[in-house]
């Protein structure tokens, strides 16, 4: 039984369209049976925090931009993905139709740790509860601070062979609906997820590397996402930023490569007022790298032209399905600091 | 130029059209020993590719795993329960699934939890189509090889959806974890947690989240099929390297003759203006031709050859050692080019002294040089010289001791012994030759001992294939010997008997009590003995254990105290392997005791101990008691095994009875050795055609000796004759040289590679017919080689001899 | 293979190899051999010219160098000393390729053991030379067989020849390739005296019918009358 071949049937078989996306993508035939996104539908927490079973794919990503007392940058990212096989309800024992997967990393200006986690479904190894918040994979946990109950404050540690961290993050503003009342659309055909973030995060905590032990503090941005068919096939993969400006303001700002890029994002005030871009008032272009580690973003209407350079460029997710996920500086118009995501650009 | 290199090779062909015989000899010289040497290869090859299969899918080859204790469970639970602490593990569940008389390996795996146990674990696998909800899901699905679907095709497997992928290891059922469990009837169990060998620093301590659990490394005692095969490849290899050794003498022979005959046509070829070079370069080219042509034929006669004796070694290893090897061949370029090679190199060894020979010789040499079979004293001593470094070797491998010591000390002894040979000879030709009186009678022995050159390669080459029989027909002999004595000490009882569940095994007991005249539970409990995964028995306290069982040393009131619960019986591998003696302490779950005896226990590589019945209720309660010994009369066995299958519908070999059981033993133990005795069949006709060669090389190099005496009056047939009886006499001699280098050898195989490769040692048993039968093949060898070259002296024409003298210039 | 002679420019011409109409010059020519006993000097200072188109036999008593003399010529040995030209090549200086080349093309050497090849037919042993100098012309080896009497024997191997039909079919094979020297060392020696003359005969009527130089060695003084000239060799002098 060699690795080649599982990874081989879990490409083929649950994971066709994860090149192409940050989660687990779908082909449009694969989803009958499964719930489509719904327009009408409105969030319900803390319900909604937890899992969406008759959806095919969803996620919990947590990306953090953190700092040492020394003003070094790094990044952290925490990331659960459940991926249904087939649309029969989730049971208990091996035969559940679910599958979890997760990823972890720390970025540093010139280094990159990483580490994957699986599960299967059904035998309590991984899985996630709406109230009080926890969602777990192994010892890696995103969780509901004792006492609390929602999002509002986490506790997040995970651990590869290399690198280890904990972190707490405490929301400074509220839960932030993406398109409309957080169904957004991923292409011209209608593809759609439910789509909702909490981009207000405060961060401390402690990183464990090679190198030693860093306390680090700095902001987090939360991604909470659902979809059965997000993207269509002639769509190639996918650049995504989460940017926390310095006055405040949160940009994400999104393509979806295709035959016609598909451009989309939400400019959020402060308070967690949201503004949702379309190609009409968002632009995107890259650099010349690939994949393109630094981008020109502007949201003119705002009056934002932004430089977004990645704070190493080498952070590829060498993952059983490869992507490129880091932190980011911002200047221009406005200075800050983000996270970058781009996929399909092949290893 | 390159036409005429074609004219030069067109005429150094035309020789072998002329001389087919030894154009055959030639080719059939290097395509026997590549043959023999390809086809060893090829069962090394395929053998070792379905172990490497196994281990790779298995996951058991390389990594660690952890296990449940003795009398524990391992369950999903805990699973759980490692990974939430953080541990990198996967599930695997094994078993076997009686699919009418034949049983299946079922393993059980969790592929997601797999993927990053061993990143650089990257080897072929099922259809990477196949897709992972049907996977996980029931029914499932499950892939094996052809010839185990096939097996699995009537058998109810709940629906499973079989997948044929030949990579799978032989008689082996993939499927996923959960669908294994069902397959098995295991309710929640798992057999094993595979352990990643890169962990998280800073997890919790294994002992604290899973204290039933114990890690077991992997390649101990009986965890890896490759370790505990390579004795037998090793074997094997020995044998194919000597076989293609004798091989070469045949070539070398082959070779010789051919330049030796052809020397005048080269000289002519010169003369006629062909330079030195371009002759050599030519000759070299018919060399190379002839390896790729006789090492392509080899090939495929080896692969007809690895072809018939696989099934044999794929039994032997199952049945031995356990090891699931596919019986079928797969062509593999390894062995293709490695036989292609060996062809090459072969016969550039034997082809190097001509071409040298060649490109020294004047082109105006007067009369013709045999230095080529020329024996001188100082090659002999220089012979004698070597050997007797290369017999200083043995003692000095045996001190770096091993399995490769060990043949590295049969290796020198055998060369030094074969080396020897030729000065041993001379030797006693020297002496006969002071015995001697009569003028017929020193000019035969003078005669000889200048033949002994020529001929000395291919009596080595008889010499070593004698010996090789010698030893190795010593060894099994002994080896069969021995292990029929053992089996009837420990098949002591009539009947075995194994119950499918701890209630039916009482309803047997029950309905059984009667009817016989005593009933042995021998139950038994995996568990670690010295570290190595190995099985404990209990055994009741009855007069057939006291009568009957093999012990090779023990404490008086051994089996009062065994009864008692004091002691503890182990197998001899257990003590070879680290050095226990009795009285010392053997560490058992619940408590240490002394060792009070040790027994042969052979065909088993895994450690084993033996305590009381009672004794091993207190250590084990929780073993299932399955398994029994049934006294009864002989007779009866029979009628009251069947009664026993027809009354609790018991499966076939559930019922053992000990007839029966010695003669599967005992099949399984020659089919082993089947396949040594045919490579040993094969050496000894390619040392008689190596002996044929030789003796037609000399034929042709030797009338300038024969005419004088032809002309001094002695008939043709009566100087055939005479040679005929020279070569019986060379052959009988050699045969006796051979004897005592064959018994040490065979004392070298019994008492260092066997205790080194199986963990035990055989007393010797030297069996005088045996030895008979090979002198009379060595001298049937001898006749055969010796017919044609008598029969063509016999029938040489008066003008053939003539021209001796007309020739010597 | 090659030696330090060979050092110097392929096949170089001395002075005296200039002239056209000499075929072979040889001065001084000396040669000894290594023998468990010493060495025995064979050739000590021998000069010799031969002009295209002659033929010339070569007597002397056994061991008085007839035989090494004629080998020297055919590039078959080196001698030690002297100069030696044969057909424009220098031999003293010439390395084995440049000696086999001269054999190859320009001598036909025909030996008293016939050295024909035992494994081929008649008709190839016959074409083997020319076929080994690229100037086979199957017309000519045709005419040749047929003027020595081998036209009935052409597909038979030597050994079912006798003496006088081998060396007839060594005697084509070495003008089958038209060499301007052929060089005949005891061609009867093996034969009875009447096989003997009749091949001789052969031998000569060709040579003089193509212009070629001839070179035999003999003890025959029979044989030895019918050749245009006649040197003899005494301890390892020409008298």
């Amino acid at each position: 039984m060699s690795a080649r071949w599982i990874i081989a049937v879990l490409l083929v078989a649950a994971l066709p369209g994860w090149a192409q996306n940050r989660g687990f993508a779908g082909l449009g035939s694969d989803s009958s049976g499964f719930a489509l996104a719904d327009p009408g539908y409105r969030f319900d927490f803390p319900r909604d925090h937890g899992t969406h079973d008759a959806f095919r794919i969803e996620w919990w990503y947590l990306t953090a931009n953190l700092r040492d007392a020394a003003g070094r940058d790094y990044g952290a990212q925490w990331t659960l993905f459940r991926s249904a096989l087939a649309p029969d309800k989730p049971s208990d024992g091996w035969t559940s139709p679910q599958l979890w997967m997760a990823h972890a990393a720390v970025t540093t200006p010139d280094a990159h740790y990483l580490a994957e986690r699986f599960a299967r479904d059904g035998i309590g190894q991984a899985g996630v509860t709406a109230a009080p918040f926890d969602a777990t994979i192994d010892d890696w946990r995103m969780r509901a601070r004792p006492g609390s109950s929602g999002l509002e404050d986490l506790e997040i540690t995970a651990r590869g062979n290399d690198f280890a961290y904990e972190l707490s993050a405490t929301a400074e503003g509220p839960l932030v609906a993406h398109g409309e009342n957080g169904f957004s659309t991923k292409g011209a055909a209608g593809q759609a997820s439910h789509y909702y973030s909490q981009p207000f995060y405060n961060v401390s905590g402690r990183l464990a590397l090679p190198e030693g032990e860093v306390e680090v503090s700095g902001q987090a941005w939360l991604d909470r996402e659902w979809s059965s068919q997000p993207l269509d096939r002639t769509q190639t993969g996918w650049d995504w930023m989460a940017l926390h400006l310095d006055d405040g303001r949160k940009l994400m700002a999104a393509r979806v490569r295709g035959a016609t890029p598909f451009v989309f994002g939400s400019l959020i005030t402060p308070d967690g007022q949201v503004q949702t871009l379309t190609d009409d008032d968002l632009s995107l272009r890259p650099g010349s790298a690939s994949p393109p580690v630094s981008w020109a973003v502007a949201v003119p209407a705002a009056g934002l032209d932004l430089s977004i350079e990645a704070v190493n460029p080498d952070s590829r997710m060498t993952t059983t399905v490869p992507y490129w996920e880091g932190p980011v500086r911002i200047s221009g118009s406005d200075a800050g600091r983000g996270y970058l995501e781009m996929t399909g650009y092949g290893r | 130029m390159i036409g005429r290199a074609r004219l030069v090779l067109w005429a150094l062909l035309s020789h072998w059209r002329r001389h087919p015989l030894q154009l055959a000899m030639l080719l059939s010289g290097l395509m026997l020993a590549t043959a023999l040497w390809s086809g060893v290869q090829a069962v090394n090859a395929e053998a070792r590719a379905s172990y490497a299969a196994a281990s790779d899918r298995l996951g058991a080859g390389s990594l660690s795993r952890l296990e449940p204790a003795p009398g524990q469970a391992l369950t999903t639970a805990d699973h759980v329960a490692l990974r939430r602490a953080g541990w990198l593990v996967s599930p695997v569940v094994e078993g076997r699934l009686r699919a009418g008389s034949a049983r299946v390996a079922v393993l059980g795996i969790e592929p997601l939890t797999r993927i990053g146990l061993t990143p650089e674990a990257d080897g072929p696998g099922p259809d990477p189509t196949g897709d992972l909800h049907g996977f996980i899901t029931a029914p499932g699905i499950g892939y094996s090889d052809a010839s185990t679907a096939a097996i699995l095709e009537g058998v109810d497997l709940g629906g499973l959806v079989l997948r044929v992928d030949p990579e799978t290891p032989p008689n082996t059922l993939i499927v996923d974890v959960g669908i294994a469990q069902r397959l098995l009837g295991l309710g929640d169990q798992l057999t094993a947690l595979t352990l990643a060998p890169d962990q998280p620093a800073g997890l919790p301590a294994l002992a604290r989240i899973a204290p039933d659990l114990v890690v077991v490394d992997p390649g101990q005692g009986g965890a890896d099929p490759a370790a505990l095969t390579d004795s037998f490849h090793l074997n094997l290899t020995a044998f194919a390297l000597l076989s293609f050794i004798v091989g070469l003498f045949i070539t070398q022979s082959a070779v010789g003759l051919a330049f030796e005959q052809r020397r005048p046509m080269v000289r002519t070829l010169r003369a006629l203006g062909v330079p030195r070079s371009e002759v050599l370069g030519v000759i070299a080219a018919e060399l190379v031709l002839a390896a790729l042509l006789a090492g392509a034929a080899g090939i495929v006669l080896g692969w007809v050859m690895a072809a018939a004796l696989m099934p044999g070694v794929a039994a032997t290893l199952a049945g031995l050692y356990g090891a699931d090897v596919a019986g079928t061949l797969a062509l593999r370029p390894v062995w293709i080019l490695s036989g292609l090679g060996m062809a090459l190199a072969g016969t550039a060894l034997a082809g190097a002294q001509g071409l040298i020979r060649t490109a020294r010789m004047p082109l105006l040499a007067a009369g013709q040089s045999t230095a080529w079979a020329d024996a001188t004293s100082r090659s002999l001593r220089r012979q004698a010289a070597a050997a007797m470094v290369l017999a200083l070797g043995v003692p000095l491998c045996l001190v770096i001791g091993g399995l490769v010591g060990g043949f590295a000390a049969l290796a020198c002894g055998l060369l030094a012994a074969a080396l020897l040979l030729p000065v041993a000879l001379d030797g006693a030709l020297r002496l006969a030759r002071r015995r001697v009186t009569g003028v017929l009678g020193s000019w035969f022995v003078a005669d000889t001992r200048q033949q002994l050159g020529g001929l000395s390669l291919a009596l080595m080459a008889l010499m070593l294939a004698l010996a090789a029989n010698i030893g190795v027909g010593t060894m099994v002999g002994s080896f069969r010997g021995t292990f029929t004595g053992w089996l009837d000490q420990r098949l002591a009882s009539e009947l075995y008997v194994t119950a499918r569940t701890e209630d039916e095994a009482a309803a047997l007991r029950r309905w059984l009590a009667p009817r016989v005249d005593a009933i042995l539970p021998i139950w038994n409990a995996d568990a670690p003995l010295m570290g190595q995964p190995g099985k404990v028995y209990g055994v009741a306290d009855h007069q057939t254990y006291r009568e009957h069982w093999p012990l090779l040393s023990a404490r008086p009131d051994v089996w009062d105290e065994l009864a008692q619960g004091r002691v503890v019986l182990i197998n001899e591998q257990l003590a070879r392997r680290h050095d226990l003696t009795l009285g010392d302490d053997l560490q058992l779950p619940g408590g240490a005791l002394p060792i009070a005896g040790i027994y042969s226990d052979y065909g088993n590589p895994s450690p084993q101990a033996i305590v009381g019945l009672d004794d091993f209720t207190r250590r084990f309660p929780d073993t299932p008691r399955l398994y029994q010994a049934v006294r009864v009369a002989p007779d009866r066995a029979a009628p009251l095994a069947e009664a026993l299958r027809d009354r609790f519908d018991l499966p076939a070999s559930a019922v053992v009875d000990q007839h029966q059981a010695k003669q599967v033993s005992l099949q399984i133990f020659d089919r082993t050795f089947a396949v040594t005795a045919a490579l040993n069949v094969l050496t000894l006709g390619v040392a008689g055609i190596a002996l044929l060669t030789g003796l037609l090389t000399l034929a042709s190099m030797r009338l300038p000796q024969l005419a004088p005496v032809w002309a001094a009056g002695l008939p043709r047939a009566r100087l055939a004759r005479l040679d005929l009886l020279r070569t019986l006499l060379l052959a009988a001699a050699t045969a006796i040289y051979a004897v005592p280098v064959g018994l040490g050898l065979a004392w070298m195989l019994l008492t260092v590679v066997n205790v080194e490769a199986f963990g035990w040692r055989l007393p010797m048993q030297v069996a005088p017919g045996l030895l008979a039968r090979l002198g009379l093949a060595a001298l049937l060898t001898a006749l055969a080689a010796g017919a044609l070259p008598a029969w063509r002296l016999a029938r040489i024409t008066p003008s053939r001899l003539l021209r001796v003298f007309a020739d010597e210039r | 293979m090659s030696d330090i002679r060979s050092s110097g420019p392929r096949a170089p011409i001395d002075s005296a190899g200039d002239r056209p109409d000499i075929a072979v010059s040889a001065a001084d020519l000396v040669k000894s051999f290594q023998t468990p006993a010493g060495e025995v000097p064979v050739l000590r200072g021998v000069d010799l010219s031969l002009v295209r188109g002659e033929s010339v036999a070569i007597t002397g008593e056994s061991g008085s160098g007839k035989s090494t003399l004629l080998h020297l010529i055919g590039g078959l040995d080196v001698a030690d000393a002297g100069t030696l030209t044969v057909l424009g090549t220098d031999l003293r200086r010439a390395d084995d390729r440049t000696r086999a080349s001269l054999r190859r093309t320009g001598v036909g050497m025909i030996f008293q053991q016939f050295n024909l090849i035992p494994s081929l037919t008649v008709s190839a042993n016959l074409a083997f030379q020319a076929r080994l100098a690229v100037r086979y012309d199957p017309g000519r080896v045709a005419r040749l067989a047929a003027d020595l009497g081998l036209a009935a024997l052409m597909d038979r191997y030597p050994e079912q020849l006798s003496g006088g039909q081998q060396q007839r079919v060594a005697i084509g094979r070495a003008l089958a390739a038209n060499p301007p020297l052929v060089l005949a060392d005891e061609p009867t020696g093996n034969l009875d005296e009447e096989t003997g003359d009749a091949v001789a005969g052969l031998l000569l009527s060709l040579v003089r019918q193509q212009g070629t130089t001839l070179a035999l060695v003999t003890h025959s003084p029979r044989l030895a009358g019918l050749c245009d000239r006649r040197v003899h060799l005494r301890a390892g002098r020409l008298a």
